[in-house]
């Protein structure tokens, strides 16, 4: 079958944009994937978002960012898989276009926060848990992440610093990625003095909410025009496994064996190996997802994740960089849009388009789009052409 | 609020009535169409000690609409002596400092309250200290 390429990417700068709505959130970013593939035009658009029925009153995106992006008379619809509904947005789309039912297909990540602020927020994130278990219990995201970190560090007895790691990493890499929410560095010293948000995690541990927009345009490489202006990049293998949704119900909360699933079966289907991946763009909502997120998929083994963020094996000279252009931590994580946002940097670095940030020689790229604690998991290989 | 919604999981959030599968005997809570240990069909309710340890817990400040007033709480996952994980507040702490491992024990609590006073006030499970007896 014929291969799946990336023709084009587009995103905005991640933050409050207050004075933007969803829509054009989303249609900057999709005019901006079609003008760099050099003017392809969709017929299907897949839309990732997890809470705009909630937090802007707004459902049937697909058919308003369809509209509003001129588009009218494509098939569209949105795609609902909590935080990892940009990466099963994507995977749609792949499947679409690999399937040759569809020759062109636009991805949009979006997301708007700042429709609202304070406790709303909060319940409008608690619908992504179990709703009779979970969220009536009081429990909330950032507090699923905080009773897997205290289990985490109970159980490998490890130092309240072990996942200072990954916010560090993530800040240094946002410096210099123009879209990011947060392009400051950290010191350890900054992270050990931040505030608690949900003990042992502080602020630091947990990515922050942005408004944002990210797309990508495929199709199959036969199809790209002879004056095509980007280096080629592929989309390897696609793969999505399941969870139990709550917590609560899983054998070994710790243990992520969905992406566990995914990323063994992305692997399986590419040919690869764990060690011919140049970066990895996780999942890091909370620093102790990163590292569950490494043991998961074979980076680390189990109970020593973070030790390749204490360690340095995760920058980007590291083993396996990751978050190379500030991950979900400090490019800030528009939900529904995160998954689409890794796939363009992704896309950048295999391109040798990511600037100081590049990894050199970049082939193989993995990302791992998750929601909650990896209750989904989408994982996509990319590959530039040699 | 949504009246039937809460009403018709009075029987969990009262009395912590789970599901003992027929099959191979899993203890399940909450209540499933389907054993998540064995896959086969299960509906024979059966009712949880209420006792178990404490297997992680958090404390929570900024809170959703509804437990906005509780805040900070405490939210733990709790690991049933009959075998399962139940996620649910910690409450009667007192001064005592909570850790992993820690006995407790179910008792009835107010959960949450709907802003509009003619709303319902939602009741259901939380886990105290085991109370020296």
């Amino acid at each position: 079958m014929s291969d799946v390429v990336v023709a084009g990417i587009g995103q905005i700068a991640v933050g409050e944009h207050w004075e933007i709505p969803l829509r054009s959130l989303a249609v900057r970013a999709m005019l901006a994937a079609m003008k760099d593939a050099g003017g392809l035009r969709p017929q299907a658009l897949y839309v990732g978002n997890a809470l705009a029925s909630i937090l802007s009153h707004q459902a049937h995106l697909g058919n308003l960012l369809a509209d509003y992006g001129g588009l009218a008379g494509i098939e569209a619809a949105t795609v609902e898989a909590g935080d990892a509904s940009g990466g099963a947005a994507l995977r749609q789309a792949y499947l679409a276009v690999k399937s040759g039912m569809v020759e062109v297909a636009l991805v949009v990540g979006v997301e708007k926060f700042t429709d609202v602020v304070g406790a709303g927020v909060e319940s409008a994130l608690t619908t992504l848990t179990d709703a009779d278990f979970e969220a009536e219990q009081g429990l909330t995201p950032a507090a699923q992440a905080a009773l897997l970190a205290r289990r985490y560090q109970h159980e490998y007895r490890l130092p309240p610093e072990a996942l200072a790691g990954f916010a560090i990493t993530a800040h240094a890499n946002a410096v210099h990625n123009p879209y990011a929410m947060y392009r400051r560095a950290i010191s350890l010293q900054t992270y050990q003095q931040a505030a608690l948000v949900c003990d042992p995690l502080n602020l630091f541990d947990l990515a922050p909410d942005g408004d944002g927009a990210a797309a990508l345009l495929l199709t199959r490489r036969e199809r790209l025009p002879d004056d095509y202006p980007q280096p080629l990049v592929r989309i390897l293998a696609s793969a999505a496994a399941v969870d139990t949704l709550a917590l609560h119900d899983r054998v070994n909360p710790l243990e992520f064996a969905a992406l566990r699933q995914a990323t063994e079966q992305a692997l399986r289907k590419a040919g690869l190996e764990r060690d011919q991946i140049d970066l990895l763009e996780y999942h890091d909502s909370a620093s102790i997802y990163a590292a569950l997120s490494l043991e998961a998929s074979g980076f680390a083994e189990r109970g020593a994740g973070w030790r390749l963020a204490a360690e340095g094996e995760i920058g980007r000279n590291g083993r396996i960089p990751c978050a190379t252009l500030g991950g979900l931590k400090a490019r800030g994580h528009p939900l529904g849009a995160s998954g689409v946002y890794q796939a363009v940097e992704a896309v950048l670095q295999l391109r040798g388009q990511a600037g100081a940030n590049q990894i050199p020689g970049a082939r193989y790229a993995m990302i791992q789009s998750l929601s909650g604690p990896a209750s989904c998991a989408v994982v996509h290989l990319l590959e530039r052409f040699a | 609020m949504e009246i039937p919604r809460h009403w018709r999981l009075k029987h969990q959030r009262y009395s912590l009535i789970g599901e003992v599968c027929p099959h191979c005997e899993a203890r399940i809570f909450p209540p499933r169409d389907v054993c998540p240990r064995c896959g086969q069909e299960a509906k024979q309710t059966f009712t949880f000690s209420g006792r178990g340890t404490v297997y992680s817990f958090t404390t929570i400040y900024e809170a959703p609409a509804g437990f906005v007033e509780s805040a900070p709480y405490t939210v733990a996952l709790i690991k049933l002596e009959e075998g399962p994980l139940v996620t649910a507040q910690l409450t009667d702490l007192g001064d005592q400092p909570v850790e992993i491992g820690m006995p407790v024990e179910m008792v009835t609590r107010r959960l949450r309250q709907d802003g509009d006073e003619r709303g319902i006030i939602l009741y259901g499970y939380k886990f105290r200290p085991v109370l020296a007896r």
